[in-house]
């Protein structure tokens, strides 16, 4: 077994960042703004993979942990003045965000994963609502009008490294024995249990890990289009997020990142014929279900379907 | 006899208006092998629910290794020694025969969550170790060879052995065997009843045995313990349990006797 190969790899990808932020100045700047979309939009899916696809519990409420690490490290922005310019200002704050995330992950995640499948859900969604009824209704995040005026601190580089960091932390988390119990958890919960696995905690222990890096995402987020808008946040947006979780093929790695490339992408690419835009997306998504129920990218893995 | 190791007394559990199991009394030494029988629905099953914590008991007791039991989880009761395989085979799907008995080896691999992100030398030496020992099981039980192939696409009669494995892998002290005879054909049950009384001597546990096939049970239990509709009609070696008459009626019916 190849124990140093995941560290090789994450270090060739926080590599492959810098390089990318130091030529990023040369880029045209829309595609840049989409590949940092695609940057963000990983993070959210690989996070948001495992709670659902690994450890199989059914979360509605990503925006929402994205709402908090966003509109969090934003206020900070706002607040701090001058250490703002310093390097390690961006990181830090985008960490203060997911770290509240992560706290509130487990103040909704302690309760309601003692639940089963569908109330887990249900609490979820509610709790996404509450988070953007919230943002709507305080002032000192712009209320319904928004937060303007973020500075725009995120770049490919971060994105990208960030990125880097959320698919390594998931991908070596879940590849080692500590980690194997949220895929325990996810096929069989008894049987995961008479064998010394604490479900409860396997499940809160995902929940918060994935709420972190979803705070992450919003920080980047938040500094990239430099306006947070309650709106932004609804549950549609939680949705779109489990779409590619599905769309990959839940609990596979690789499969939910093409699927968050290529669900960003799509609506761009689909920009010329905007009337129809939504009208084709949906198609190709029930599309992809009906061929593809596993999910458009899975392969012939070690972790096959379970049929 | 001295301390038993396992000791029910007077258990009993009620399902709403339904006694499934009623003051059922037995104890487990140190190093036996005890059989539960009894036709479909007698309560089997739902006793094994309550050693491993998975039912809570409406009134009685329950303890393991002089420590009382009840209100502890499943899973800190697999830290105490208490292992079990399942009537309808609950292996992980969507693992490799490896992982399968990895997941029960995580109990003495104590790397946290930090350690796995960082994989710095413990963390490697632990997985080395690891992957030792469950190797070491899986070549024992001839698993060896199938480590990296889906559980579940294997023959059943291999999947009920990895799930005995997989049970081994916690270091039991006691092992609960539901039913592993079940589908099996009759040279399996051979090797089947080996095998049982092999793991028993090597690892020196104790086996409790849920079992419908006779000819197993009788075969290799010391004592036996027989429910019918939740209560306990007998106990006691082969022989007795063979001629008991309650026995024989609960399975032949009255007119046999």
């Amino acid at each position: 077994m190849n124990f140093r190969g995941a560290k090789r790899w994450l270090l060739l990808g926080i590599a492959l960042a810098i390089l990318a932020s130091y030529f990023s100045p040369q880029f045209n700047r829309y595609y840049l703004g989409v590949v940092i979309d695609v940057g963000i939009a990983i993070i959210l899916a690989t996070s948001l993979n495992l709670i659902n696809g690994h450890t199989g519990q059914f979360s509605l409420g990503h925006a929402g942990f994205m709402a908090i690490g966003g509109y969090f490290s934003a206020w900070i922005s706002l607040s701090v003045g001058e250490s703002i310019q310093a390097f390690w200002y961006f990181p830090l704050s985008l960490c203060a965000g997911g770290v509240l995330a992560a706290a509130v992950g487990w103040l909704v995640g302690v309760p309601s994963l003692r639940l089963r499948g569908d109330y887990l859900a249900i609490v979820t969604l509610g709790f996404g609502e509450i988070i953007r009824v919230i943002a709507q209704n305080t002032e000192a995040v712009g209320a319904a009008s928004g937060l303007k005026g973020i500075p725009k601190l995120t770049t490919l580089g971060w994105a990208f490294g960030f990125a880097v960091i959320t698919v390594y932390a998931i991908a070596t988390l879940v590849n080692s024995t500590y980690g194997r119990a949220f895929i325990a958890v996810h096929d069989d919960e008894i049987a995961a249990a008479s064998h010394g696995v604490n479900t409860t905690r396997t499940k809160v222990v995902a929940f918060v890990t994935g709420a972190f890096f979803a705070g992450i995402a919003g920080g980047l987020y938040a500094h990239h289009k430099q306006f947070l808008s309650p709106t932004g946040f609804d549950w549609v947006k939680s949705i779109d997020i489990v779409v590619m979780v599905i769309l990959g093929g839940m609990g596979r790695t690789g499969g939910v990142i093409a699927a968050a490339i290529l669900l960003t992408l799509m609506p761009e690419f689909l920009r010329e014929f905007s009337e129809y835009r939504m009208i084709i997306y949906s198609l190709l998504i029930i599309l992809l279900m009906l061929l593809r129920p596993e999910g458009l990218f899975s392969f012939k893995t070690q972790r096959r379907s379970k049929s | 006899m001295s301390l038993p190791l396992l000791d029910l007394k007077n258990v009993t559990i009620k399902f709403g208006g339904l006694t499934a199991v009623s003051d059922l009394s037995i104890s487990i030494g140190e190093g036996e092998l005890v059989g539960l029988i009894g036709p479909n629905g007698a309560g089997k099953t739902t006793a094994f629910n309550m050693i491993t914590g998975v039912y809570q008991p409406t009134s009685g007791e329950i303890s393991f290794a002089g420590k009382n039991t009840l209100g502890v989880k499943p899973n800190q009761l697999a830290g105490l020694g208490i292992a079990r395989t399942f009537q309808n085979i609950r292996l992980f799907r969507s693992m490799s025969v490896l992982d399968n008995v990895r997941v029960a080896a995580r109990l003495h691999n104590h790397e946290g969550f930090f350690s796995s992100l960082w994989r710095g030398k413990r963390w490697r030496s632990a997985e080395v170790e690891t992957e030792k020992n469950v190797m070491e099981l899986l070549d024992i039980f001839n698993l060896g060879d199938q480590r990296d192939e889906l559980a579940t696409s294997m023959p059943y009669g291999d999947q009920r052995r990895l799930e005995i494995v997989r049970a081994l892998a916690t270091r039991p002290k006691i092992l609960l065997l539901d039913e592993p005879a079940a589908g099996m054909n009759p040279s399996e049950k051979e090797d089947l009843m080996r095998l049982i009384r092999f793991v028993k001597e090597r690892y020196q546990l104790s086996v409790l045995l849920v079992e419908h096939d006779m000819k197993v049970v009788m075969g290799i239990c010391e004592r036996i313990a027989v429910l019918e509709y939740g209560i306990k009609i007998a106990e006691g070696n082969p022989k007795e349990i063979q001629s008991h008459p309650k026995v024989i009626e609960a399975y032949l019916g009255a007119a046999a006797i």
